[in-house]
């Protein structure tokens, strides 16, 4: 279909991380620069060499605390000179900003592109406890082109269509609150070996069961938890990357397809974006869910990492409940290592290069106490409903 | 307890008024024969610009549904049925709202349930009611 895969070109060369805090004394463009400074001397590189730069969502809304920083802001800030940067939110989710750059590197405008996405909904929260609320994205009547179908209806958080989709997915599957609450249990028992975790105490069925009904069948703890944080990750052009201290880690494949309605109902609830873009990303590669040694999926909601198992053919259609029952096989010893550092419910919500961040950790070896069995492939996927992208990230 | 209302435009205004005179008004598409939500000024399917709002059952069944017990805004009263309904009028139709007029743990996938307007301000809300 394609006679070029862009993303051959590009390679991931180096990341960096803020503090993760909850909250965080520094301010978002504190945060921010911690963590590009960090990608970026991991990368082996200085600031002269930064030519791009590339955010999803971008400045959203005068400094809110969803995105508070964005790319126009952080290039003065850094007094990077660059040949293109860009940010937005419509795009295939929280992992936009590196499909962007990639694309950046391989049609020739970009050498070293960095990617960075910062949030702030811990101290955001803090002054104003519904200041995330869908009905507050509008002020007066909704004109939102997405939002006006649902906030008339009371819906103020993702958490209720999140909620839909997973009452379709019990329905229709058989999926159980107990295999479900194993993606929270399984992101605890991680985080307790993660540093930088929010919450690292561990957490038992019992606990889940105690916690707090939010939108039937999700509780509290199937919901990620608000961080003040920065994650920033450097792409670098093929030829480029094999300069740097670290070895390179490819850009294997990309999945950003949408071939339905852009809606978070209008959307097949039990697929949503997620088997769109799996389609298309294991069209782009020769390697199958076989070769992946760890797995970073996204668990805003607990229930999306379930669809993004099934959609990515880590198991079959329908089966996440039951692969994740009991929790071995998601371990870190078990056959399809999940959310190793904790993932966004345990962990915080990073918001999308989180997972790509501990992707690199985990193929580099430098997860620490958490490190998991050497391999060469993981698999990084972001976002809900609409919004999805996926990353296959190949060590050499 | 109050709530969000949509700005209207000339695309949805009939879904979001047509409660005035007691209709479930649904944008059709002439040459597909088949309805289709959102409204928008051409078919997503076909591209027809021979669309428009059309007249529904108003009847349908619960596609899928949460019961909202966190109170995301002040006033906001808890809980509350957010569900899919989906019309009988085509397979594959539906959209958001809210269930009413019952307990909130009687809803169950698949229950019937008939449109109920709810009028706030020049907003007739397409809600839904169970059929008993």
């Amino acid at each position: 279909m394609f006679d070029r895969l862009f993303e051959k070109d590009v390679a991931i060369t180096g990341i960096g991380q803020s503090e993760v805090g909850r909250p965080s004394s520094k301010s978002a463009m504190r945060l921010t620069v911690d963590a590009c400074l960090e990608a970026i001397a991991d990368a082996g590189l200085t600031r002269e060499d930064i030519d791009g730069v590339a955010c999803w969502p971008g400045d959203n809304n005068n400094g809110d605390s969803f995105s508070p920083v964005g790319p126009s802001a952080l290039k003065s800030v850094l007094g990077l000179n660059v040949n293109w940067f860009g940010g937005g939110y419509e795009g295939p989710g929280p992992l936009t900003g590196i499909i962007n750059g990639a694309m950046a590197i391989a049609t020739g405008l970009c050498r070293h592109v960095l990617v960075f996405r910062t949030i702030t909904e811990s101290s955001g929260r803090a002054r104003n406890k519904a200041a995330g609320a869908l009905s507050n994205k509008t002020v007066g009547r909704d004109t939102s082109y997405f939002w006006q179908w649902y906030t008339p209806f009371n819906v103020h958080s993702g958490v209720n269509l999140m909620a839909l989709y997973a009452q379709r997915h019990f329905h229709e599957y058989g999926t159980t609150p107990e295999q479900l609450a194993q993606i929270a249990i399984n992101g605890r028992r991680n985080a307790a070996l993660n540093p930088k975790a929010v919450y690292r105490t561990p957490l038992t069925l019992d606990d889940y069961f105690a916690s707090r009904m939010i939108s039937t069948p999700l509780r509290m703890l199937d919901c990620d938890v608000h961080c003040d944080a920065s994650t920033a990750i450097v792409l670098s052009r093929a030829d480029a990357a094999k300069d740097g201290p670290n070895p390179p880690i490819r850009i294997e494949a990309i999945g950003a397809a949408l071939n339905q309605a852009w809606s978070w109902d209008q959307i097949s609830l039990t697929e949503m974006a997620t088997f769109d873009v799996a389609r298309m990303m294991w069209s782009r590669t020769d390697l199958t869910p076989a070769d992946i040694g760890s797995a970073q999926l996204y668990d805003g909601f607990s229930i999306l990492t379930m669809i993004w198992l099934e959609a990515l053919g880590l198991c079959p259609r329908g089966e996440s409940g039951r692969f994740v029952e009991g929790g071995q096989r998601i371990a870190r010893e078990g056959e399809m290592p999940l959310n190793t550092n904790g993932g966004q419910l345990s962990g915080g919500r990073t918001h999308g290069l989180g997972y790509v961040h501990e992707a690199c950790l985990q193929l580099w070896g430098r997860a620490g106490e958490r490190q998991i069995a050497p391999h060469q492939v993981a698999v990084a996927a972001a976002g809900g409903g609409p919004l999805g992208g996926s990353l296959l990230l190949v060590r050499d | 307890m109050s709530r969000k209302l949509p700005a209207l435009n000339p695309d949805t205004a009939p879904f979001w008024q047509g409660g005035q005179h007691g209709k479930l008004m649904i944008h059709h598409c002439t040459p597909c024969a088949r309805y289709f939500h959102p409204p928008a000024p051409i078919c997503p399917r076909c591209a027809s610009l021979d669309v428009g709002p059309r007249p529904v059952s108003g009847k349908g069944k619960v596609l899928s549904f949460t019961i909202n017990h966190q109170q995301w805004v002040p006033g906001l009263d808890v809980p509350y049925v957010v569900a899919i309904i989906e019309l009988d009028d085509q397979e594959g139709l539906h959209f958001v709202s809210n269930v009413i007029g019952c307990q909130p743990e009687d809803v169950a996938i698949d229950m019937p349930v008939r449109v109920s307007f709810s009028q706030v301000e020049d907003i007739w809300l397409p809600l839904f009611e169970r059929i008993a």
